[in-house]
Formats: structure tokens, C-alpha cells, sequence
């Protein structure tokens, strides 16, 4: 088994008091800007799956943005992989609850992308593009698209579109996921689905993963542990270890032990959004 | 009453057709004097008649125009695209085009004259000057609307600027680009026959003026009429251009 263990035994993301603001330096003197997340320590082991809930505008995305050196905070410390984050963390990957592929290119050349930009594969794709193509389509078959490679993305369905998306986050083989609502606009059906996908993809990797959702049956279902964050400027103000033996099946969903689950953690919601 | 495929095929032609006979229907009925509104009947003898004329100046304006449509692009798709890439460039040079924009372009024709003399180079550069902003405006709009979400699954990958330039922002104005040209093209033609009736002596801007001065009224209409075939078909071929690059945004609805 890959996950569960914990945080303390091997940290991969670590948040230290970290507080946030929009604007940066200017605007938090001036005090105009946005105070997003204060005090937030968070530290999630590696191969580990998190997710976290909050209320609407807690600063969940701020979160992500923050562990992968899209912002950097004012106060605190963030570190990936032992190293203090001062740039884009590169051995990420992302998703978003729009898949945002280009529509002028086929599902196997949106997958490219990433391998065009980043860093060693950018200079090896040109010689060595067999390899990647390879790579690409087995990549698509683990998530039940093989064969619609050639495909645009406005010839798939939303949840087709969604594992595409997925698949471009995974390509370049980073060592931790980062998923902001990523189910957030599919039907229950297709969702599941993804639920399962995504299982099946933690299991057989190991990567670390963190998820942000306001799903707490997706929540539940798929993490080792759950963090659940007050209301603006957000801070970590539950961690609830899930403790369901893996693999889990979809089943799981509808025993008394994860409902009881998902109640409490609706009730800490509801009190965070006091 | 079902629109029957066929039907629509030819609608165009026969509201055209249909135009042309109400108002000839119009002109007999009422009687009016042909130095007044002429008939399409008298407006195509005109055509007939001075086909030579016709056919040299429609040739001069749709170079002049063609010629300040290209400064128009080259110079419209430089400048959208510094004004998408830079905020500090937009913020910039926006009220300044704004500004430039709403000046009436007639207004500018005898500056222009005053450089440049009479002839055609004041007729592309009003076509160029009239014809441009379309074009920045809409290039710089495609740039500016790259989804925050994608920008940061690039950047997050250490993506520069310029990558995701190249790789998303210019892919992405580009059908707002081609779009664009539809517009730019109609507005050139409308800058170099202002600028020809003011200020050449060739083009069917000055032969339309020069048929006024003669009371030949059919004259002035076939000149219309010229110029409203050759901005039907420079827009056909933008259409066509805009179809053939960017036919997957036609497809796509964009950012489904
Ligand atoms: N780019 C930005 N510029 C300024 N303020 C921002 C920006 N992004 C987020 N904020 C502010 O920071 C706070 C936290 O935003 P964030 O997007 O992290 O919330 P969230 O928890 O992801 O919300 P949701 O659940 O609705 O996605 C919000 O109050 C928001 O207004
Ligand atoms: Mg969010």
C-alpha cells in the first residue's frame, strides 16, 4: 500500500504559517489587497492522497497556487520535495475544472504540450517523438481514451475531455498531482467514473496527490486525509484521517462507516462558514 | 412555409434581382426624373457605355485599397499583438487608439494632401489609417483572453512568456485575426474612395465626382455599383481565407 502513512514519516508538501496576499508586497502595506490565507500550515507526505474542502473563496485554489510557485506567499514557508519553493514547481502536474484544451489541436498533440515547454523534454521531443507518441497513447488507454488520440477535443464528451485533461497533467510523469475542482462540472455518472480513474491511478503509481473539491463523498472516497479550512483569509482548521482500507471499491460509498464520515465533515463545514 | 435548402441557395439572388426590379417598378410608376434617382435600366446602360472607365478607375481604387488593406495588416497585427503581450504597452497606447479612432478619417485627408500632394498616396493611407484598428483591436483581444486557468498549467511547467505566446496566445487570436479582416477590408475601400472624391484625380471615388459635376447621375450610380461588387467579393475572400485557416474555431463554438 502506498499511502496512509502519513505526513510526519516523509514530508513532500509542507506549508509553514503561510499567509497570502493578492496584489503583493504594495497592496498589503497599502492594506487594499485581499488577506487569502493566514496561518495555513499544511504538510502532506509523500505518495499520500489529501484533499481539501472549505467554503466558497476560503482560499483553496490560493493553496495550490501557492505549493506549485504560481504565488508566493508573504509570510511562511512553503517547500516541495525537501527544497523551499522560489520558482514553478516542475515535477507538478494540473488540472482544473475546465480541461482547457486547445481546441486547434488533437487530443494526442494537447498532450504534447507540456512535453513542448518543460525541461529535459523539450529539447529531447524532437528526436525522440516516437517514444513520446508512445507514451501519450498509453497514457490514454489508462484512462479508457485509446484510440481518440487523433480526435479534436470538441469530438469528445465533457468527461472525455476531462481524462484528456489528466493525461496532460500526468504526461511529463510529475511526482505530485495537483486536481482544483476537477470534477466539479460532470454528471454523477461520469464522475464516479473519474473517481475510479483517478484510484486506479494512485494505486499503480504512487504519486502524491492533492485534490480540492467541495464533493465530500469524492472527498472521502478517494484520500488518505482530509483537510478542512475556515472561511477567508483560510487556515487548516480540521485534518481528519480517513482510514477506509484501499482499494476501495465504489461500494464503500454507501456503508454507514463513510457516511458517518462525510456527516462530520458537513459539520465542520457548516461551522467554518460562520 | 418550409425553407427548402435549394431555396436558400439562391435567396441571395433573387432578393438582388428583386431589388433591382422594385426599384426600377418605383421609378417608372412615380415618374421620377432620371437626373434625380435613374433607373436600374439607365444605370446599366451607363455600365455598358463607359465600361472602359469603369473597369480602369474600379481597378485603380481596389489597388490603392488593397495596398493600405496590407500596410493595415502588417502594421494592425505588430501592434495587437505588443498591446496583448504587455500590459504596460496597453495601457499605453489603448486611450491613444481610442482617440486616433474617433477622429473622422475625412478630417485627415487634407493633412494628408498637404504631405503627400494629390493622388494616391493620400488614398492608402486613409484606406490604411480607417482599416487597421479593426484589426489590432481584435488581435489584441484574442491574446488578452487566454483562459488564467491554462496560463498556469504552462507556467507552473516553467513556461516563459514567449512560450505561451507561441504555443497558445497566437494560435488562439488567430481567428479573431482573420475575423477582423472582413471588417478591415470594407472599411479600406470606404478610406480611399473618400480620400479619391477629395483628393486625386483617378479611382472611382474621382469619377463619380467628376460624373456628378456633369449631371450624369446614371454614371455616379454604375460607379456604386462597381464599388459595391468589389467590396462584395474582397470580403468573399477574407470569408474564405477566415474559413480555410481557422475552421476548427467555426466547429468548435470556441472554449467548449
Ligand atoms: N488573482 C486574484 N487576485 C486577487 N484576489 C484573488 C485572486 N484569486 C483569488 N483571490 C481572492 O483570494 C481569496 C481566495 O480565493 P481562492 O480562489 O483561493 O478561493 P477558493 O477557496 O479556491 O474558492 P472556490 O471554492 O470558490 O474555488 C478570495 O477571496 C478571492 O477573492
Ligand atoms: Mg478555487
Amino acid at each position: 500500500m502506498s499511502a496512509g502513512q502519513g505526513a510526519a514519516a516523509d514530508p513532500f508538501v509542507r506549508l509553514e504559517g503561510v499567509s497570502h496576499v493578492y496584489g503583493g508586497a504594495a497592496a498589503l502595506k497599502a492594506g487594499t489587497g485581499t488577506l487569502a490565507v493566514d496561518g495555513l500550515d499544511i504538510t502532506i507526505g509523500r505518495g499520500e492522497f489529501a484533499a481539501v474542502v472549505g467554503p466558497s473563496g476560503c482560499g483553496k485554489s490560493t493553496l495550490m497556487k501557492l505549493a506549485t510557485g504560481l504565488q508566493f506567499p508573504v509570510g511562511g514557508t512553503v517547500s516541495v520535495a525537501g527544497e523551499p519553493v522560489t520558482k514553478p514547481v516542475k515535477i507538478a502536474g494540473m488540472a482544473f475544472q475546465a480541461p482547457n484544451l486547445l481546441p486547434w489541436r488533437t487530443t494526442l498533440d494537447n498532450l504534447m504540450l507540456p512535453l513542448e515547454v518543460v525541461e529535459p523534454h523539450r529539447r529531447r521531443l524532437r528526436w525522440n517523438k516516437a517514444e513520446y507518441v508512445d507514451r501519450a497513447e498509453r497514457l490514454l488507454a489508462s484512462v479508457g481514451l485509446a484510440g481518440f488520440g487523433d480526435k479534436f477535443p470538441w469530438q469528445l464528451s465533457g468527461g472525455m475531455q476531462m481524462r484528456a485533461a489528466l493525461c496532460r497533467a500526468l504526461i511529463h510523469e510529475p511526482q505530485l498531482l495537483m486536481l482544483d475542482e476537477p470534477f466539479g462540472a460532470l454528471d454523477a455518472f461520469t464522475r464516479e467514473e473519474l473517481w475510479c480513474v483517478i484510484r486506479d491511478l494512485h494505486q499503480r503509481t504512487g504519486i502524491t496527490v492533492v485534490l480540492v473539491t467541495h464533493d465530500l463523498r469524492e472527498a472521502v472516497f478517494l484520500a488518505d486525509r482530509i483537510f478542512v479550512m475556515s472561511a477567508r483569509p483560510g487556515r487548516i482548521l480540521v485534518e481528519r484521517t480517513v482510514g477506509i482500507a484501499r482499494p476501495r471499491d465504489l461500494e464503500i460509498t454507501y456503508t454507514a462507516g463513510f457516511q458517518e464520515i462525510v456527516h462530520e465533515l458537513r459539520g465542520h463545514i457548516v461551522e467554518a462558514r460562520r | 412555409m418550409t425553407a427548402t435548402p435549394v431555396l436558400i441557395r439562391f435567396a441571395p439572388w433573387i432578393f438582388t434581382v428583386g431589388l433591382f426590379v422594385i426599384w426600377e417598378a418605383v421609378c417608372r410608376l412615380f415618374a421620377i426624373p432620371p437626373f434625380f434617382l435613374p433607373p436600374p435600366s439607365l444605370v446599366f446602360g451607363a455600365m455598358v457605355q463607359f465600361w472602359r472607365p469603369l473597369v480602369d478607375n474600379s481597378l485603380v481604387t481596389l489597388v490603392t485599397t488593397l495596398i493600405g488593406f496590407l500596410l493595415a495588416v502588417g502594421f494592425g497585427l505588430l501592434l495587437g499583438l505588443a498591446i496583448g503581450a504587455s500590459r504596460t504597452v496597453y495601457a499605453g497606447v489603448y486611450p491613444l487608439m481610442i482617440g486616433f479612432n474617433a477622429i473622422p478619417k475625412v478630417a485627415v485627408v487634407p493633412i494628408l494632401v498637404l504631405w503627400f500632394g494629390i493622388g494616391a498616396v493620400p488614398a492608402v493611407l486613409t484606406a490604411f489609417l480607417i482599416s487597421f484598428f479593426p484589426i489590432v483591436v481584435n488581435v489584441a483581444t484574442g491574446l488578452a483572453t487566454i483562459e488564467p486557468e491554462l496560463e498556469d498549467v504552462l507556467k507552473a511547467l516553467g513556461a516563459s512568456k514567449l512560450d505561451i505566446m507561441r504555443k497558445v496566445g497566437i494560435p488562439r487570436a488567430l481567428p479573431y485575426f482573420f475575423g477582423s479582416l472582413k471588417i478591415a477590408i470594407t472599411l479600406a475601400f470606404v478610406g480611399s474612395v473618400i480620400s479619391e472624391s477629395v483628393a486625386s484625380n483617378r479611382g472611382i471615388g474621382n469619377l463619380m465626382l467628376q460624373a456628378q459635376a456633369l449631371f450624369q447621375v446614371p454614371l455616379v450610380f454604375a460607379g456604386l455599383i462597381a464599388l459595391a461588387v468589389e467590396g462584395i467579393v474582397m470580403y468573399a475572400a477574407m470569408a474564405w481565407l477566415e474559413k480555410r485557416t481557422t475552421g476548427w474555431a467555426q466547429r468548435s463554438g470556441f472554449g467548449t
